[in-house]
C-alpha cells in the first residue's frame, strides 16, 4: 500500500495544507496542483514583465520550508509548479536546497508548450479547431498567447523511476498527478485500462483538495467539524487498483460516501467517458464503502483504451473587461440599484460607448441564481436590507472599458440615496485571457522527462 | 385502495449537489441523500424540467446522465455561463452555486415516500 497525498486544489489553495500533510501523519507521495487554465494567463503576464518568471513561485517557497522533512520521511514531491517555465523552477528548487546544503535530485516534464510549432501544425492541415464549437484556429490565430498540452502520468512515472525526489511539470493532467506514483510503485503498463481508470478516479477524487474532506459540502454542512483545521485528502492505494480516501488522524472536516460523491461529480461529463491522456475512466462502475470513520473505500473501477489524441488548452486575448459595485440600502434597496443600472446604462449610451456585452447581477436579491424561482416575492422585496448592484462591461476596447470605470462612484452623489461605494475605489480594467481547447494526435508531440541532480 | 397522497417538495430535502464549469458549459451532480429516494430524482427531474428551471440562464441545451452506482444524476447545461470562465461577467463566473439553484426546484412526490 502506498499513500498519496493531495495538498493544493488551486494556485491560492491554503500555504499551511501541504505542510500538515507531510508533518501530521505518513504519506509517500504529496501531489500539488497550482493549474487552472486561468493560472496559465497569469504566468504569461508574469513572464512579460520579468522573463525569470512563470511558474508557481509559491511551490519554490514550500519547497525550502519542508525541505528537510522531506528528506526526514522519504516523502517524494510531484507538483504542475512549473507553469510555463518548468526549467526556471528547477533552478529556483535547486537554489534553495543548496543554500540548506541538501542534495536534491528534481526531474522535470516538458515538451507540453506547443507555442512556436502552431503555424507549422496548421500548415499540415491538423486544424487545432474549437472542441466545443467547431470553429478553426484561425479565427483567433493572430491573438494567440500560449498553446499547451496536456500529458498523462505515463512521463510522470518514469520521472519517479529515475530517482527523482521532486518531479516539476509543466501541463499534466491534474488527476495523472495521483495515477504516477501507482504506475512507478505498482508496475502498471499502458495497457491496464481498469488500473488506470482507478487511479484516474483516485486522482480526481483529490485533486481538488479539501472539496473531497468536508470542504464545500453541501449535505449536512453545519456539522462536519473544525473546518479551520480541516484536514486534506490522502488516498492508500494498493497493487491492485482498489483504494481508500481518507485524511490525517486528528485533523477537521469529514470523508464520507457522501462528501466522496459530491466531488466524484465535480467538473465531469458523460460519467461513462471521463477521457484522460492515459484511459477513458467509467464513473458508473465507481463502488463505494463507508470503511471507517473518515475513510471511503473505492472499488469495482473500470475503463476503456486511451484514446489518441491529447487535449490542447490555447489562451487568447479576447478584450478588456471591468467591473464596479454599489450597496443600496433599506429602504427599497433593490428598486433603487435597479433604478442606479438603468441611469448608469443611459449614461453610458449617451458617452457613446460600446461594448460587447454589459451586464448586471443584484447581489443581495439574484445575483448568483439569476433563475425566476429565486428572484425575492413582492413581499420580501421592500424589505431587503441591502442590495449590491454589481455591473460588468466588455469591450475590445480598452478606452471605452475604462471610460466605464470612471461612471460608477459619481452615482454615490448624483443617484438614487442610501448608497455605499462599499471602500473599493475605481475598478480596475482587466484584459482578458480567454481559453480554446482542442485536440492534438498524440504523435505529434513527446513528452521530455529529464533528471538534475543538485550539485552538492 | 387507499388514495395515493401527492405533495410537493423541494429538491433539496432529498437531494445535494455540486456545480462547476467547463469552459461554456457547466455540470450538476444531484445526489439522493438515500438510495431509495433515487428512483423520485429519474423520473422528476428530467432534462426538460431542468433547462426550464433554468429560463434566462442556460441558452443551449440540458443533457442528463444516470449514475445509479452513486444514486446520482449528472446535468450539462450548455452555454450557461455568459461565454464562460474569464469571459464571463456574471457574479457566479463558474457555475458554482447552480448547485444550490437546482436544489430549489420543487417536485411532486408520493405523500408516503416522503
Amino acid at each position: 500500500m502506498i499513500r498519496i497525498a493531495n495538498g493544493q486544489g488551486f494556485w491560492g489553495d491554503s500555504l499551511e495544507a501541504p505542510v500538515d500533510q507531510i508533518r501530521r501523519g505518513p504519506i509517500d507521495y504529496l501531489t500539488l496542483d497550482y493549474l487552472a487554465e486561468v493560472t496559465m494567463s497569469i504566468l504569461q503576464k508574469q513572464r512579460a514583465r520579468d522573463p525569470q518568471a512563470g511558474y508557481a513561485r509559491d511551490f519554490v517557497d514550500l519547497i525550502a520550508r519542508v525541505l528537510p522533512d522531506l528528506k526526514d520521511r522519504r516523502i517524494r514531491v510531484i507538483a504542475n509548479a512549473g507553469g510555463i517555465h518548468p526549467m526556471g523552477c528547477r533552478d529556483a528548487v535547486l537554489e534553495r536546497a543548496a543554500r540548506q546544503d541538501l542534495p536534491l535530485k528534481v526531474a522535470t516534464v516538458t515538451g507540453d508548450d506547443i507555442t512556436d510549432r502552431l503555424d507549422q501544425f496548421l500548415k499540415r492541415g491538423i486544424e487545432l479547431k474549437n472542441m466545443d464549437t467547431g470553429e478553426p484556429l484561425s479565427a483567433i490565430r493572430a491573438q494567440v498567447e500560449r498553446a499547451n498540452v496536456y500529458f498523462g502520468a505515463f512521463p510522470v512515472a518514469e520521472a519517479l523511476g529515475l530517482g527523482a525526489e521532486i518531479v516539476i511539470t509543466g501541463r499534466v493532467a491534474d488527476a495523472a498527478l495521483t495515477l504516477a506514483p501507482m504506475i512507478h510503485e505498482f508496475g502498471w503498463k499502458e495497457t491496464d485500462w481498469d488500473k488506470l481508470s482507478a487511479g484516474i478516479v483516485a486522482g480526481h477524487a483529490i485533486e481538488c483538495g479539501a472539496q473531497v474532506t468536508g470542504g464545500n459540502c453541501q449535505l449536512d454542512w453545519e456539522t462536519i467539524p473544525d473546518l479551520a483545521d480541516i484536514g486534506y485528502p490522502i488516498v492508500e492505494a494498493e497493487p491492485d487498483g482498489t483504494f481508500s480516501v481518507t485524511k490525517h488522524a486528528g485533523t477537521g472536516g469529514r470523508v464520507t460516501v457522501a462528501s466522496v460523491k459530491e466531488q466524484l461529480l465535480y467538473e465531469i461529463g458523460d460519467p461513462t467517458q471521463y477521457i484522460t491522456p492515459d484511459c477513458v475512466a467509467d464513473f458508473t462502475t465507481v463502488h463505494l464503502d463507508q470503511a471507517g470513520e473518515n475513510r471511503v473505500r473505492f472499488s469495482g473501477i473500470a475503463g476503456r483504451p486511451a484514446t489518441n489524441y491529447y487535449k490542447v488548452s490555447i489562451s487568447y486575448t479576447a478584450g478588456y473587461k471591468a467591473m464596479g459595485s454599489l450597496v443600496y440600502t433599506w429602504p427599497d434597496a433593490y428598486k433603487k440599484a435597479r433604478a442606479a443600472d438603468q441611469i448608469l446604462r443611459q449614461r453610458l449610451t449617451r458617452l457613446g460607448l460600446r461594448f460587447d456585452e454589459i451586464r448586471t447581477a443584484f447581489l443581495g436579491a439574484n445575483g448568483c441564481h439569476e433563475i425566476p424561482a429565486a428572484e425575492p416575492t413582492p413581499e420580501i422585496e421592500p424589505h431587503l436590507p441591502e442590495v449590491v448592484l454589481r455591473v460588468g462591461v466588455r469591450s475590445e476596447n480598452r478606452a471605452a472599458v475604462d471610460r466605464f470605470t470612471r461612471e460608477i462612484a459619481p452615482l454615490v452623489l448624483n443617484g438614487p440615496p442610501g448608497v455605499s461605494g462599499l471602500g473599493l475605489g475605481r475598478p480596475r480594467v482587466e484584459e482578458i485571457v480567454a481559453f480554446w481547447p482542442a485536440l492534438i494526435p498524440k504523435s505529434e508531440v513527446r513528452p521530455e522527462v529529464a533528471i538534475w541532480p543538485s550539485a552538492s | 385502495m387507499a388514495k395515493r397522497e401527492l405533495i410537493k417538495r423541494r429538491l433539496i430535502e432529498i437531494a445535494h449537489a455540486r456545480s462547476g464549469d467547463k469552459g461554456d458549459l457547466v455540470n450538476i451532480g444531484l445526489i439522493a441523500k438515500r438510495p431509495e429516494d433515487y428512483p423520485i430524482l429519474v423520473r422528476e427531474v428530467t432534462a426538460d424540467r431542468v433547462k426550464q428551471h433554468f429560463a434566462g440562464v442556460c441558452q443551449g441545451k440540458v443533457e442528463r446522465f444516470e449514475l445509479p452506482n452513486l444514486g446520482a444524476l449528472n446535468f450539462l447545461l450548455h452555454e450557461a455561463l455568459d461565454g464562460g470562465g474569464t469571459m464571463a461577467l456574471k457574479a457566479d463566473p463558474q457555475g458554482k452555486t447552480y448547485s444550490t439553484a437546482l436544489l430549489r426546484m420543487e417536485i411532486v412526490v408520493d405523500g408516503d415516500a416522503a
